[in-house]
């Protein structure tokens, strides 16, 4: 307990350095899975050659990628930018296939109905396909966030900073306090990003069923009758 | 006014919904297509907006050819109304209504004070206006349906099965509110139904029709009554059955009508001189 005491001020550095390393590999990986998705979605063709791809960038060991990267890049071998672009294709390996399936779980029947009232075919995809997507993208997304705070953990290997310092530094000094503070700290975090992210679909899809939640029986049985 | 010349749509599967189809549907009546599944009527329909364009042939409205028109705009002058109302789910009843007027470039204020309105046309409490389409009952949510096909206030309104989906207490009073609404506002209405009394009580001009869109027989609900152009015809409008098929008895105290089963289905109360 001790050593938690005396490096608080380490912890909480570490932790909003982790923080900062996670946020740009999953708004990153979001932005690029929704144009991926949507052509693995519309183009039958290429729907199981783009997601066996993604899905087979999850299988790439962090380590190789970040071996492999540098000489490809032209970046040092020490780089931040290295976590950011490894992570990020990992995200996009989870959201590619997220994104594909929402856009497929948009009610067909509604599409239709959105085509006959006039909406083209662009406006359609943002303000329709794209909004009633967003429940089964958030769930990707929250995956894929998840697992971005976990794996930022191995950038230690190449000497970014992060939480998973707590880890190596912990098991070399046998303090195994400190590894047990690291893992809760990344834990923590994840709940953290998480619950932002949940949050966040709540304030913007605020027509989506909520699981657990007695609200919209409430809303419905509240429905006046005719 | 619609004219459908020489129609025929063939599906890339080689299924052939509407074959050589010719009609007039005059402009401020209610025209109903009615028939069994297979028979083309939706295929019909959705030409009129060019959700499905035909293989051959063409649709004129006002004497312009449908196929000259850009499609996302032809759909904007055209109200369309479908089953289980195909409101948006995520947005709120207000901005459903409001959808096509913001797709035309109306401010979006504007648009919605004029939703409300409408609101009121269709009779629907102003209150539901800020909830979601998931929030109302189906009825409710048909006559959001409605309210949204009006709202661009266009000349042709297309209904494709619109009260199918509904219990028959609620359907009866969609379909009177209807009437209302087309005693006022006088469009030229596409109806598709497989309901034969439906199309008996909405229709100014029924189309009766058989498997691949061929016309058993047009004319308003009396001339098909009186005078069923084909065997077809008396058994789809049930002519020879059921509570169609009236005939007098006697009784003690005057004349009464029994249906088809001999269940009493009326009073005679004298002739009427009907056109």
């Amino acid at each position: 307990m001790n050593w938690i005491l005396d490096n608080l001020d380490l912890m909480l550095e570490l932790t909003l350095q982790h923080i900062r390393l996670s946020l740009p590999p999953i708004i990153l990986g979001f932005l690029i899975s929704v144009p991926l998705g949507w052509v693995a979605y519309r183009f039958q063709l290429t729907r199981g050659f783009l997601l066996t791809v993604a899905g087979l960038l999850y299988t790439i060991p962090s380590l190789a990628l970040f071996v492999i990267l540098p000489p490809i890049l032209g970046i040092s071998f020490l780089s931040e930018i290295n976590i950011t672009i490894a992570l990020t294709i990992y995200a996009v390996a989870i959201l590619t296939r997220s994104v594909a399936d929402a856009l497929g779980s948009v009610d067909p029947a509604v599409r239709d109905c959105a085509t006959a009232m006039g909406y083209g075919p662009w406006r359609r995809f943002w303000t329709v396909e794209f909004p009633l997507a967003g429940p089964v993208t958030l769930a990707g997304l929250r995956v894929a966030a998840v697992s971005t705070v976990s794996l930022v953990t191995v950038g230690i290997l190449i000497g970014v900073q992060s939480l998973g310092y707590l880890f190596t530094n912990g098991l070399q000094r046998r303090i195994l306090v400190e590894v047990f503070a690291g893992v809760v700290l990344v834990v923590l975090v994840a709940l953290l990003i998480d619950a932002l992210l949940a949050m966040a679909g709540r304030r913007l899809m605020p027509w989506a069923p909520r699981p657990r939640s007695s609200r919209r029986l409430a809303l419905r049985g509240s429905a006046a009758p005719e | 006014m619609i004219e459908f010349r020489s129609v025929t749509k063939r599906f890339p599967d080689g299924t052939v919904a509407v074959d050589d189809f010719s009609l007039v549907l005059p402009s401020h009546k209610t025209t109903v297509l009615v028939g069994s599944s297979g028979s083309g009527k939706t295929t019909l329909l959705r030409m009129v907006n060019r959700m499905v364009d035909p293989s051959s042939g063409s649709i004129e409205i006002d004497g312009e050819d449908t196929s000259t028109l850009e499609p996302v705009a032809l759909r904007r002058r055209i109200g369309y109304v479908m089953q289980n109302s195909g409101l948006l789910p995520h947005l709120k009843v207000l901005d459903n209504v409001a959808t096509v007027p913001v797709l035309n470039g109306v401010p979006r204020r504007e648009a919605r004070q004029q939703a409300l309105t409408l609101l009121d046309t269709v009779g629907l409490d102003r209150a539901l206006a800020d909830r979601y389409p998931s929030q109302l009952s189906g009825g409710q949510q048909q006559r959001v349906g409605v309210a949204r096909g009006l709202a661009a206030d266009p000349n042709i309104l297309l209904m494709d099965e619109p009260f199918g989906a509904v219990d028959p207490i609620v359907r009866d009073e969609l379909q009177q509110e209807l009437i209302r609404l087309q005693r006022e506002l006088g469009k030229t209405v596409v109806f598709v139904t497989h309901d034969i009394d439906e199309a008996f009580l909405l229709g100014d001009q029924v189309v009766i029709l058989e498997q691949g869109g061929r016309i058993a027989q047009v004319g308003s609900p009396t001339e098909i009554m009186e005078a069923p152009a084909s065997d077809f015809v008396a058994s789809f409008i049930g002519a020879d059955r059921g509570k169609r098929a009236l005939s007098i008895r006697k009784t003690e105290h005057g004349f009464i009508l029994v249906d088809g089963e001999g269940r009493a289905a009326g009073v005679l109360v004298g002739t009427a001189d009907a056109g």
